[in-house]
């Protein structure tokens, strides 16, 4: 009997000690962690070295696709790639700049102002995807209805409509702008935050220690005092533009869009991963992306991570 | 000291004439920012004639809730009401609100508070999962989705959800904020982890909470991929999905394009209305975001 008691107030106690153990907090997020970012990416490389149709069990290729896809897939080489760096070359550092110096303006104003200005600064970057077709594709029309035809029809700046959404030369600059239009989304909030919490004495010891300029208090306090948050905006800018996918399409009306304008490397895994169900190419697309994608990221660590 | 004081020109209680050149660009750089959100406002209200008038008109001059019918209607010919869409984008939103609230918070509270093996290197590899872009594993999550059986059920628009490295990162840093201190009091009390969990931090935290719940909000109203890719029961679709197919279909038929301003409405204004709100608490967490 009081055996048993003890027994059990035991197990009692090793139940408590067990619930309380710092991994039951930290499993739940540690399962779907591995499920959802930690499997997938090992899947996508196991299946880059297969031939898989969905169908049939997968087959083991070696490097082929990654061969077939350095050496035969023109549009792979000519198109996804290269549109996907031009867009990120462009839109990451200009959009962050941007964002930088937005927040920058931002934070010498006063605070109610400032309020309205960044909610309507970050706005475009939660419209969604509907919105691209809806507003640019309604202000962008190629015919003489478009709202920019008509305007620059009126003002004597072109004599012909322009086909705006249709001509490669047009839809990639397009596709830009409307990135940068919204991309002031979280990475742009942080580095206001971080530059409205640089401490106030930082700038008084400065101006004492002889900085002359805005530019100097620009690079030689306000950036280094916001390092951490300048780095997590980095990071936003950059999965911001990988994640554009299907932009050019939606707007030119079909995919592919013409002459592979804007096409991206995304776009190229999912049709053939969706489209044409060869998973293991696709895969192997998927992976040179997210090689592209670290190698980016390692950049920005270099440029503001703190080295230890 | 006060010469000094004078030239620091930052974070300014008060208008002052030296920030004229400042409230320039941020006005101009703001209208043009609006521009399209006010196009699409007013698109949504037109009547078809001006819809289709030309010359094209920027601003509405006769507004009408003629569009808005016509979306419920348009609904009504497809098969599945509106409002099943409508019923499923909520149901799956919350849901993924709470648990991704529920298991970012408890994640966040081990790696900033608690000790264990391990914790270092998974701070780390979550600090690197933020440049993760899901898209790009679209085919292997599509391949885990089935292989779970959970393709085709509400779970498969709530699941991949779940997994948010930027819940966890800004939860954990604005975790860190809190004096240890507190928490040992508590501790000497007699207080376990969890109630330190529950009774302390939740509630020193709540700015970074509602910031993560905006985000999920965000990530998960607009999220249509799981639609297209993890779905088959087009009643079991969500509004982004339908949204999105209206917009396509709305193309062959005449008031599309209105019918077109009101869906991205629909999908934008919970989105700012949401940030609007709760715009203090979100500037207060994101004070914490940054990466060492």
């Amino acid at each position: 009997m009081g055996n048993n008691m003890r027994g059990k107030r035991q197990f009692k106690r090793s139940f408590y000690k067990l619930a309380d153990s710092p991994y039951m907090f930290i499993f739940p997020y540690a399962a779907l962690f591995s499920l959802l970012i930690v499997l997938p990416v090992a899947v996508a490389i196991g299946l880059s070295f297969t031939y898989f149709n969905t169908v049939q069990a997968p087959k083991f290729v070696g490097f082929q696709n990654y061969i077939d896809l350095f050496t035969g897939d023109t549009i792979f080489l000519q198109h996804a790639i290269s549109n996907t760096l031009f867009y990120a070359v462009l839109v990451g550092p200009i959009g962050y700049m941007l964002a930088f110096f937005l927040a920058w303006m931002l934070s010498q104003v006063p605070h109610r102002i400032r309020t309205i200005y960044t909610v309507i600064i970050y706005s475009p970057s939660v419209t969604g995807s509907i919105m691209v077709t809806v507003v640019w594709k309604v202000l962008f029309s190629g015919d003489r209805t478009g709202y920019l035809n008509y305007w620059l029809m009126k003002m004597d700046i072109i004599q012909e409509p322009l086909q705006w959404l249709k001509s490669p030369e047009l839809l990639v600059p397009i596709m830009i702008f409307i990135a940068l239009w919204g991309s002031m989304g979280v990475g742009f909030l942080a580095m206001l935050a971080g530059l409205l919490n640089i401490d106030k004495t930082m700038y008084e010891a400065a101006y004492i220690d002889g900085i002359r300029n805005r530019w100097q208090e620009i690079f030689y306090i306000t950036i280094p005092s916001m390092k951490p948050q300048m780095l997590f905006g980095a990071v936003m800018a950059i999965i911001g533009t990988f994640n554009a996918s299907g932009v050019a399409a939606t707007l030119s009306g079909g995919s592919p869009p013409p002459q592979y304008a804007g096409w991206m490397i995304v776009d190229h895994a999912n049709d053939f991963g969706f489209t044409r169900f060869e998973m293991g190419y696709a895969s192997a697309v998927t992976v040179v992306l997210l090689y592209i994608v670290i190698l980016f990221n390692k950049i920005s660590y270099k440029l503001f991570g703190e080295h230890e | 000291m006060s010469v000094v004081r004078s030239l620091i020109k930052f974070n300014p209680q008060k208008l002052h004439k030296d920030q004229w050149g400042f409230h320039l660009v941020l006005l101009i750089l703001s209208l043009f920012m609006l521009l399209p959100i006010v196009f699409i406002v007013n698109h949504a209200f037109k009547p078809f004639t001006e819809l289709f008038a030309y010359p094209p008109t920027f601003f509405v001059k006769m507004p009408t809730l003629e569009n808005f019918r016509l979306l419920i209607n348009f609904s009504a010919e497809s098969g599945i009401p509106a409002s099943r869409y409508v019923f499923n984008s909520l149901f799956t939103t919350t849901l993924v609100i709470l648990l991704t609230l529920l298991i970012s918070s408890l994640a966040a509270y081990a790696l900033s508070k608690l000790s264990f093996r391990g914790k270092h290197v998974f701070n780390k590899v979550n600090t690197l999962a933020l440049m993760f872009v899901p898209i790009a594993v679209a085919i292997p999550r599509f391949l885990i989705i089935e292989n779970l059986g959970i393709f085709n059920t509400y779970l498969a628009h709530i699941v991949p959800m779940l997994a948010m490295p930027i819940g966890i990162f800004l939860l954990k840093q604005f975790m860190d904020q809190v004096p240890d201190d507190l928490i040992e009091a508590s501790k000497m009390d007699g207080a376990g982890n969890w109630r330190v969990y529950w009774n302390v931090m939740l509630p020193l935290v709540k700015p970074a909470l509602v910031t993560v719940a905006i985000l999920t909000f965000q990530a998960s109203w607009g999220n249509s991929e799981s639609s297209s890719i993890f779905m088959d029961d087009e009643s079991l679709r969500t509004l982004p999905f339908y949204m999105n197919t209206l917009v396509a279909q709305s193309g062959n038929i005449v008031a599309g394009a209105g019918l077109a301003a009101v869906a991205g409405l629909v999908m934008f204004v919970p989105n700012i209305v949401l940030f609007i709100v709760l715009q203090n608490k979100v500037m207060d967490s994101m004070a914490h975001t940054g990466i060492k």
